[in-house]
């Protein structure tokens, strides 16, 4: 382990990048697949409704099987050979602004690829099943597709700015997909939200590359990386800032979080894309990606970390009141993305627990989704857990799926969460005590949370109404859930084996051990017994008397919980409705005053309102004759000169 | 052949154009459709020619130059002449001006107060003018179809509008005449500072190179700017602009909003920067700040109208404040971006105008609230009419990102505060884009809407998918363009005599291009 700790927070700036030989000349490939399927699908639409869902299902497939053949002979090669760049022209040049369209596959995108189109892939083939009947069918792989594409766009850029291509790409991705049912006004106003939040942060994104471009001249990351040392710190705080406030719109951290939640009007394996797959994790992605700025602006980092610790506990809390389950799944995320920021902002201690949760945390959050669309799927679409229960006997694949998910996301061992999470507050208590504490108290409150959505669901009496027929989805969709669900069983250890996750990422992520007063095998105990204290308290609540189908009033957190712990009062409060108010105010301005205005003064000064009339009603030929004055003006002007 | 005067060719042929079909007898409507669609095929397929003939290793400079003698008096040339940043604009007026045709196929049909030959012909008429504004290098010259521009406008808008046609057709001719007006008093008075009469000139190239004393600079500049302002349009001086796009046919928006006004622009850059740098430097306060407040303002009214056409209209005046931001950042980013916006901004706002035409002629009604569920009964329509309000607020991928970022991190270099109030533009566009689409596209479908409006027809398609491809493969490829805009750039601030901020920490790069 020393010498692992002796890579410490020194990655890209001294690999040169490898050339793209053998393989890795298909490095574009990878996106260009789904971005083919995407437009052939979109193009072709209900043309294809016999062979589009393969078509869809197959690009990502594809993509998969070529990053596995990557990863391969990554793993084939030395540390310092494991960074490929390939260039395949120059998008924009003005003089030294130059930026081309390149890819740099390492360490890091590589994680990411193989999630993106590994987990991508099973959504896909799941989503053959649940969107089946569905008129859209086509549209929906089609978009599915263009999500994926942008995605892998985002990781394997090699430059902010290509990044940022791949990052608004998510977001119009995500604006389609939330809105997919765009015949429902609550899907199109939630894909909306979804995309007009998303552009707020990226004025963040923005400003960071035009801030990297103004201070170092480029914004490729070999060339920024190299030249971080060189820079003051007031600046690169100045550009962490921005990367973050970029970062919390995509991740849904605190205070850009609110269209999260909404964005539950998708179809749910679309869900389960944001969640496990895409979009929310670029944020993470973002922030480490960016270490060497974010190591040398140490307050950028902390405001990094205290994002995290806000959102890691609203989430949670919203996630214990929410009676929807895929609005209780998308406040758990919140948390979870959270605890993944959070570690990111710790640095060199934090980055490789961050990607290692970020990997357990698409396996067993992509099975809940599947999961929860499953339960759904067999109850004709109802969310509301109140109407479900005992559904353990019905959906006995989907249980026991959704039960290892469960188990890991708690963090019971040998479960995959409990070898990510563990190392993300071991990495917070050897950075502080308050920091640490928010970490275990987060993982009480999930525990208390996951328990009340596992009993609501599962155990009890059923609550379902008698003209609801329950069954078990067919295998193209269990099978998926099942083979996530062994990821979520096996991939933490697997992983976790050899501190393998960390030596693999230490080069361009940088690792130091974690340094705690107390061993380690000390604090995972009193993490698990947090965390079993969490699971009793939601048994106590829910699982010992009956669930009543409607919801109780509620003390006022639970409300407050309820209502996304009033975040979009806020946004509605202070930007909504003063923006509201704003542009009609503009509107009577403009038409009143301005034009107004303008009008009065022409009238006035040229005396014309009369016959500004005469010519409104047709007379061209006075319209002529004012030509001609001009002809005569003009010429008149001219003798003037001359004499 | 290398006599062949091919930019006056360029221009005459849809004068000429214009002439067959006004000689046209009465009724022969059909054939005046297809003439017209010839003659503005020829003047595209002369356009290419151009593009062709042009060497991209001296943008920079004026090429295929035409001179004859005019008026020897008063020292006025009849001269062409074409740079990068001319000749993309000619190329965009000449792709429009046939997709214009075939969109308006029947918008002149059974118009009581205009023939529809009449109409095909103000167009070409249009078109011609338009490109002799481009391609002159005689400051007289540039001025008489500057002012020439206005009357087949005027009556395009007032013949053939909507409701309010005449107010909006009067109200666009008086603020063209007054800043002409404006303008003329400004061009004499750079004439006469040339030496007067008899030894005086209008030739641009000259006249670029005059010292003229910053006190007179200034009063000069001012005046061909404000003329300028006004076509471009620049807050405050915009509010005809919403007026005659609305109650334009939509053809006609599209030529007006996305050719006409870029001559605004394309004089700025052009004309005030090279001719009177000291007063541009000394402006550049000013135009930043009203550009600024155009872009925040623009999109704020935008997200505030009720009327399709309106709202777009207000969507440019955002832009146009983007495009004035980056020529007065004074650095190439800026200007380049400027430059490439104006090309992009043509071919989006087409497509916005042209497919909210289709919406508007099938739904008899221009107000957003009388539509919704389009998406559900006109999938292709909708689909198309995102892809452009997707270009439109500045995705990437597609065209207007390249511009609008180059504008933006132009405006950053030189001044931050300005480069950070403009994002703001990037959430606001987003609004209106997609509030508009929202209340127009999706939620249930009214039974109006599903008996009244079907998808695309095949001419329609036609007319989209030329913008749809330009659109995406600008959004991929801008580079060919950057390659033909940059050394015409590089002239300009040549010639205002500024230089890029260099970097605070400059990186070596692998290329080795950081001095």
């Amino acid at each position: 382990m020393t010498s692992l700790a002796t890579v410490a927070a020194q990655g890209a700036d001294l690999v040169a990048p490898a050339a793209p030989d053998g393989v890795f000349s298909l490095v574009w490939l990878l996106i260009a697949l789904p971005l083919a399927g995407a437009a052939i699908l979109l193009v072709v639409g209900r043309r294809a409704d016999r062979w589009g869902h393969l078509l869809g299902t197959l690009m990502p497939v594809a993509s998969f099987i070529i990053a596995l053949v990557m990863f391969a002979q990554l793993l084939g090669r030395p540390d310092e050979q494991r960074s490929v760049v390939q260039h395949l022209y120059d998008w924009m040049v003005v003089g030294t602004f130059r930026i081309p369209i390149a890819f740099q596959l390492d360490q890091l995108s590589m994680t990411f690829v193989l999630l993106i189109t590994g987990v991508g892939s099973l959504i896909h083939i799941y989503s053959i099943g649940y969107m089946r009947g569905d008129p859209g069918r086509v549209r929906f792989f089609g978009e599915l597709n263009l999500f994926v594409a942008a995605m892998l766009l985002l990781v394997l850029a090699d430059n902010y700015l290509l990044l940022y291509f791949g990052w608004e790409g998510v977001g119009l991705a995500s604006y389609l997909l939330i809105g997919f049912w765009f015949a429902k006004p609550v899907a199109a106003v939630a894909g909306n939200k979804a995309f007009v939040m998303n552009r707020v942060g990226d004025m963040g994104m923005s400003i960071a590359v035009m801030l990297l471009f103004v201070t170092f001249g480029a914004v490729g990351f070999g060339d920024v990386f190299a030249a971080v040392p060189q820079a003051d710190e007031t600046t690169l705080t100045w550009i962490g800032l921005a990367l973050l406030f970029g970062a919390c719109a995509k991740s849904a951290q605190f205070p850009l979080q609110a269209w999260l939640l909404d964005a539950m009007e998708g179809p749910t394996p679309v869900s389960a894309l944001i969640h496990a797959a895409t979009m929310v994790t670029a944020g993470v992605y973002l922030v480490a990606r960016s270490n060497p700025i974010f190591d040398a602006a140490p307050a950028a980092a902390t405001a990094v970390v205290v994002v995290g610790a806000i959102t890691l506990l609203m989430g949670a809390i919203i996630g214990c009141a929410k009676d929807d389950i895929k609005k209780s799944l998308a406040g758990s995320t919140m948390s979870q993305i959270g605890y993944m920021v959070l570690a990111a902002g710790l640095g060199p201690v934090g980055y490789a627990f961050a990607l290692f949760h970020l990997l357990t945390h698409g396996f067993f959050k992509a099975t809940l989704f599947l999961g929860a669309g499953s339960v759904m799927h067999g109850m004709r679409d109802e969310v509301d857990m109140r109407r479900y229960g005992a559904l353990r006997t019905v959906m006995m694949l989907t249980f026991v799926g959704f039960g290892a998910a469960y188990l890991a996301i708690l963090g019971i061992p040998p479960f995959s969460g409990f070898f990510s999470k563990d190392k993300i507050i071991e990495a917070a208590f050897s950075q502080g005590i308050v920091i640490g504490l928010v970490t275990l108290v987060g993982a009480g409150i999930t525990a208390f949370y996951m328990t009340r959505m596992i009993i609501m669901t599962f155990f009890g009496k059923a609550r379902w109404d008698d003209d609801q027929h329950p069954h078990e989805s067919p295998p193209v969709m269990t099978v998926p859930i099942l083979v996530l669900a062994l990821a979520s069983t096996v991939g933490g250890i697997a992983l976790a084996w050899n501190s393998s996750i960390e030596s693999w990422l230490a080069p361009v992520v940088g690792f130091s051990e974690p340094h705690l007063a107390i061993p380690n095998w000390g604090l995972s105990l009193i993490t698990l017994v947090v965390v079993l204290v969490g699971a009793f308290l939601g048994w106590a609540q829910y699982g010992r008397a009956p669930v009543p189908v409607t919801a109780p009033r509620g003390a006022w957190p639970t409300r407050a919980a309820r209502a996304d712990l009033y975040g979009d009062a806020l946004n509605e409060s202070l930007f909504m409705r003063p923006g509201q108010w704003l542009t009609r105010v503009l509107v009577f301005v403009e038409n009143r005053l301005v034009d107004g205005l303008v009008n009065g003064t022409a009238a006035t000064i040229g005396g014309i309102s009369g016959r500004t009339r005469r010519w409104q009603t047709g007379f061209v030929r006075s319209y002529a004759l004012s030509m001609l004055g001009g002809v005569v003006l003009v010429g008149a002007t001219f003798l003037l000169v001359r004499l | 052949m290398t006599n062949v005067p091919w930019l006056t060719l360029v221009a005459v042929v849809p004068l000429v154009g214009a002439g067959v079909l006004a000689l046209l007898p009465r009724g022969r409507d059909a054939l005046a459709k297809m003439l017209a669609l010839v003659f503005s095929l020829a003047a595209l397929a002369l356009a290419i020619v151009v593009t062709v003939r042009f060497d991209v290793g001296r943008a920079g400079d004026f090429q295929l130059v035409e001179s004859h003698e005019w008026m020897p008096t008063f020292g006025i040339h009849y001269s062409l002449g074409v740079d990068g940043i001319a000749l993309l604009l000619l190329l965009l007026t000449t792709v429009l001006v046939p997709i214009v045709v075939l969109a308006g196929w029947h918008d002149a049909d059974a118009n009581p107060r205009g023939s529809v030959k009449g109409f095909f012909s103000l167009i070409l008429s249009l078109e011609a003018a338009t490109v002799w504004v481009f391609l002159a290098t005689d400051v007289f010259l540039f001025y008489v179809f500057f002012e020439a521009m206005l009357v087949p406008v005027y009556f395009l808008i007032g013949r053939y509008g909507g409701p309010q046609r005449s107010y909006a057709a009067v109200k666009f001719l008086l603020y063209g005449l007054f800043g002409g007006l404006i303008m003329l008093v400004a061009m004499i008075g750079l004439y006469v500072v040339s030496g007067g009469p008899g030894k005086g000139t209008f030739d641009f190239p000259t006249l670029a190179g005059l010292s003229i004393d910053p006190t007179t600079q200034k009063w000069l500049f001012a005046g061909f700017f404000i003329a300028f302002a006004i076509k471009a349009p620049l807050v405050p001086l915009h509010t005809w602009l919403p007026d005659a796009a609305a109650e334009a046919t939509p053809g006609t928006a599209v030529l007006l909003v996305g050719v006409l006004d870029k001559v605004g622009t394309f004089a700025m850059l052009r004309y005030c920067l090279e001719l009177f740098p000291d007063a541009s430097r000394w402006a550049t306060p000013l135009v930043v700040v009203l550009a600024l407040i155009g872009i925040v303002y623009g999109a704020l009214l935008a997200i505030g109208q009720k009327d399709l056409n309106r709202l777009i209209a207000y969507t440019s005046v955002s832009h146009f404040g983007f495009i004035a931001l980056g020529i007065f950042a004074m650095t190439s980013r800026g200007q380049s971006g400027a430059t490439l916006y104006m090309i992009n901004h043509g071919f989006t706002i087409a497509g916005l105008f042209l497919i909210a035409g289709f919406l508007i002629s099938r739904r008899g009604s221009r107000l957003i609230a009388d539509f919704g569920g389009v998406q559900k009964v006109a999938p292709w329509l909708a689909g198309s009419f995102l892809l452009v309000g997707m270009a439109s607020l500045a995705l990437p991928g597609l065209s207007s990102f390249v511009s609008e970022f180059l504008v933006l991190v132009g405006t950053f270099e030189r001044y931050r505060a300005a480069g950070i109030i403009a994002t703001i533009g990037i959430v606001l566009a987003a609004l209106y884009i997609l509030l508009m689409y929202q209340r127009t596209m999706t939620g249930p479908t009214p039974e109006v809407v599903s008996d009244r409006v079907h998808d695309l027809g095949v001419r329609e398609r036609v007319v989209i998918a030329p913008l749809l491809v330009i659109i995406v493969a600008l959004g991929f490829v801008p580079q060919p363009l950057l390659d033909v805009i940059n050394p015409a750039v590089d002239r300009v601030m040549t010639a205002v005599g500024t230089t890029d901020p260099p970097p605070t920490v400059p990186v070596q790069t692998a290329e080795g291009t950081t001095p």
